[in-house]
C-alpha cells in the first residue's frame, strides 16, 4: 500500500486524473463530504489531499511514500525526495516580473517582493546582486504598484494579470510543471510499487 | 530503545576490533571554517574561550578524528558523541547524538569492505527491514569529465542524479550523456546483480574503473554473508571531499537516511595526512520513532497513603514490588496526567487494591 499526497485544488485534481488514468482510482476521492483518507486497496494506494506547498513536508518526513507536488515548491523548500517524474501538467514559469521598462540601475539593493523568498535569493546569488527580500503571502503583482518593491519574483501563467497592470515578465528563473516524488526510504522498501507507478504513469503521458 | 541500539552497535564494533575514541567537547573555530565543504551544515555553534580564541561546540565528529589521528598502519576507532547543528532552516541548534566509526590509514580492499559490511550490520541490528545503498562517485564523475561538462554544470548533475531527476538530468547534459546517466540513476537492486546492468552499459574508462572497485567490494562482501547491500547511484555525497565509495542506509520505519559514510582520503590529505580513510556515522535521533511500543503506563503500581502514620507502610509494599522488578510511585494524592498498571492504598495499616 502506497501513501499518495495529493496537493488540494485544481493540480491536484488534474494530478489524480493522472493517476486515475494510469489505474489508481478511486471514485470515493472526488464525492466530497468529511473523509480525509481515500484507500483503493485492490490498486494498494491511499490518497490524501493536503495544501500544495504541504506535500514535500509529508513525503519529506515519510508520512506519504509518493507525492504530487509543483516544483516551485521543491525549488522553494529544496526537500530531500526523489524527483522521479515530470509529469508536464500544471505547466507555468517562476518569473521576475516588473515595469515593461524597468531598468536595474545597480545602485542599491533590489527590492524583491516574492512568495518564495529562498528561490528569489538563489536566483540573485548566483548574479551576484544584493537584494531586499519583501515576502508576501498574495496579491505579489501590487508591490510594484505601490512602490513596495522594485520586481516581484512570481508564478506566471498566462501573465494576462501582469500584463492589465502594467506590468511583465522580465527574466524566467525557472520552468515549473508537477513533479512525481518519492521519500528516498520507501524507495528502497517499496521499490517495485513505485517504480510500477512510474511506468504506468509514464505510458499515459 | 535508542540506548539499546547504541548498546548493541557499540557491541558490534568492539566485536570487530574498532577501539573506542573520545573527542574533545570544543574545538578551535578554524577546523570548521577550513574544511566547510566536508560538513553537512553551514552553521556552527561558536563562543569565545578565555585566551580570546573562537571555539566551536562539534558539528561534526570526523574532523576531530582526523585531526587527532597520527595514521600509522590502520586506525580502527568507533565513537558515541553529540553534536550541534541545525537540522533544518529556521530551528536553531540541536544537540543530535551520533554513534559511527573510521578506519583510517593504510587501507586495503579488506578494511573497506569490513566497514561496508558493519554499515549494513548497523542497519540489522537497527531493525530486521533495512537497506544499505552503495554507489562510486567515480562512475558518475567518469561520465560527466568524458562529455567535458564544466564543474558547475557537473554539480547540478550531480544534484540531478542524487534527486534520481531524470528531466534535469536531460535538460542539463547532451542526449547520449544524458541517456547514460538516466539509465544509471534509475539502477537499484541488490549490489551483485545491479552491477552486471552497469557494466554492460558503454561508459568510459574512469567509470568502468569505478565499477571494478564496486565489483571488488561485493566479492569482498560475499565472505560476510547475507547483507542488505544495494547499488544506487543517487547517493552522492558531497564530492570535492567524497569522490570514491559512499554508502547511506535505511531501515524500515525512520523516514530518511539513519546511516551515512564513504570514503574520505581527500579530508586526509586536505589536512596533510597520507593514507586513506572511510567511515559512516549513525543517525541515533532519527531511530527515536523505530520499532518503539508507545509505553502504556507511566508505572507498574501507584502507592497512596491516606496519613503520615501510614507512610512506612506504602514505603515498605513500594520497596517489595520493586525489588520483584516493577516500578512503583509512592504519593499521598494520585499525580495528575499519569497512567498506572494498578493503584494501592495504604490505609490503617492496610494495603488494598483500589
Amino acid at each position: 500500500m502506497l501513501n499518495v499526497a495529493l496537493p488540494k485544488g485544481r493540480l491536484g485534481e488534474r494530478a489524480y486524473d493522472l493517476m486515475a488514468r494510469a489505474g489508481y482510482e478511486c471514485p470515493e476521492l472526488l464525492a466530497g463530504g468529511r473523509k480525509l483518507t481515500f484507500e483503493n486497496e485492490r490498486a494498494g494506494v491511499r490518497y490524501f489531499w493536503v495544501k500544495p506547498s504541504d506535500v514535500p513536508i509529508y513525503v519529506e518526513r515519510g508520512a506519504a511514500d509518493v507525492g504530487i507536488a509543483g516544483k516551485d515548491i521543491l525549488l522553494e523548500y529544496a526537500p530531500e525526495v526523489y524527483e522521479l517524474m515530470d509529469l508536464g501538467i500544471g505547466k507555468c514559469r517562476m518569473c521576475v516580473a516588473g515595469f515593461q521598462d524597468w531598468r536595474d540601475e545597480g545602485d542599491r539593493d533590489l527590492r524583491v517582493a516574492t512568495k518564495f523568498p529562498h528561490i528569489a535569493k538563489a536566483h540573485y546569488a548566483e548574479k551576484g546582486r544584493d537584494i531586499t527580500i519583501i515576502k508576501l503571502n498574495g496579491s505579489i503583482e501590487i508591490a510594484p504598484l505601490l512602490g513596495l518593491s522594485d520586481v516581484i519574483v512570481d508564478i506566471v501563467e498566462t501573465g494576462k494579470t501582469l500584463l492589465e497592470n502594467g506590468l511583465a515578465p522580465l527574466e524566467t528563473v525557472a520552468d515549473i510543471s508537477a513533479r512525481f516524488i518519492a521519500n528516498t526510504a520507501s524507495y528502497a522498501f517499496h521499490y517495485d510499487e513505485i517504480r510500477s507507478m512510474c511506468e504506468r504513469l509514464g505510458e499515459i503521458l | 530503545m535508542a540506548s539499546r541500539i547504541e548498546q548493541r552497535l557499540q557491541a558490534l564494533y568492539a566485536g570487530c576490533g574498532y577501539q573506542p575514541f573520545r573527542v574533545k567537547k570544543f574545538e578551535r573555530y578554524e577546523l570548521y571554517s577550513e574544511n566547510r565543504r566536508f560538513l553537512t551544515t553551514e552553521k556552527v555553534l561558536t563562543f569565545t574561550n578565555t585566551d580570546g580564541r573562537l571555539m566551536a561546540m562539534k558539528p561534526d565528529v570526523t574532523l576531530s578524528i582526523v585531526q587527532d589521528t597520527q595514521p600509522e598502519g590502520l586506525r580502527k576507532v568507533f565513537y558515541r558523541e553529540n553534536v550541534y547543528r541545525e537540522q533544518r532552516p529556521g530551528e536553531g541548534f540541536r544537540e543530535i547524538p551520533q554513534t559511527g566509526l573510521e578506519c583510517i590509514g593504510a587501507l586495503d580492499a579488506v578494511a573497506v569492505a569490513e566497514v561496508v559490511s558493519l554499515a549494513a550490520k548497523s542497519l540489522k541490528a537497527i531493525s530486521g527491514e533495512a537497506v544499505l545503498s552503495v554507489s562510486h562517485i567515480g562512475v558518475i564523475s567518469g561520465v560527466l569529465e568524458a562529455a567535458a561538462l564544466d564543474e558547475a554544470a557537473q554539480k547540478a548533475v550531480f544534484a540531478a542524479v542524487g534527486a534520481k531527476n531524470v528531466p534535469a538530468i536531460k535538460a542539463l547534459c547532451r542526449e547520449e550523456t544524458a541517456a547514460v546517466l538516466a539509465a544509471l540513476a534509475d539502477l537499484y537492486g541488490p549490489l551483485a546483480e545491479t552491477l552486471s546492468r552497469a557494466e554492460a552499459l558503454a561508459l568510459p574508462e574512469k567509470s568502468c574503473a569505478a565499477l571494478g572497485a564496486l565489483r571488488a567490494l561485493s566479492t569482498q562482501l560475499a565472505a560476510y554473508g547475507e547483507l542488505p547491500v544495494y547499488l544506487d547511484f543517487s547517493v552522492v555525497n558531497d564530492v570535492e571531499y567524497y569522490h570514491d565509495l559512499v554508502f547511506r542506509g535505511y531501515v524500515s520505519g525512520a523516514p530518511n537516511c539513519v546511516i551515512s559514510g564513504g570514503r574520505y582520503d581527500r579530508l586526509l590529505q586536505r589536512m596533510g595526512k597520507r593514507g586513506g580513510a572511510i567511515g559512516f556515522a549513525v543517525y541515533l535521533d532519527r531511530l527515536e520513532a523505530v520499532g518503539r511500543p508507545r509505553a502504556e503506563f507511566d508505572a507498574d503500581a501507584l502507592i497512596c497513603y491516606a496519613s503520615d502514620a501510614d507512610a512506612p507502610l506504602a514505603v515498605q509494599t513500594a520497596e517489595q514490588l520493586r525489588a520483584a522488578g516493577e516500578t512503583v510511585r509512592v504519593e499521598a494524592q494520585p499525580p495528575q496526567g499519569l497512567r498506572f498498571r494498578r493503584i494501592l492504598r495504604a490505609e490503617k495499616g492496610a494495603v488494598t487494591e483500589c
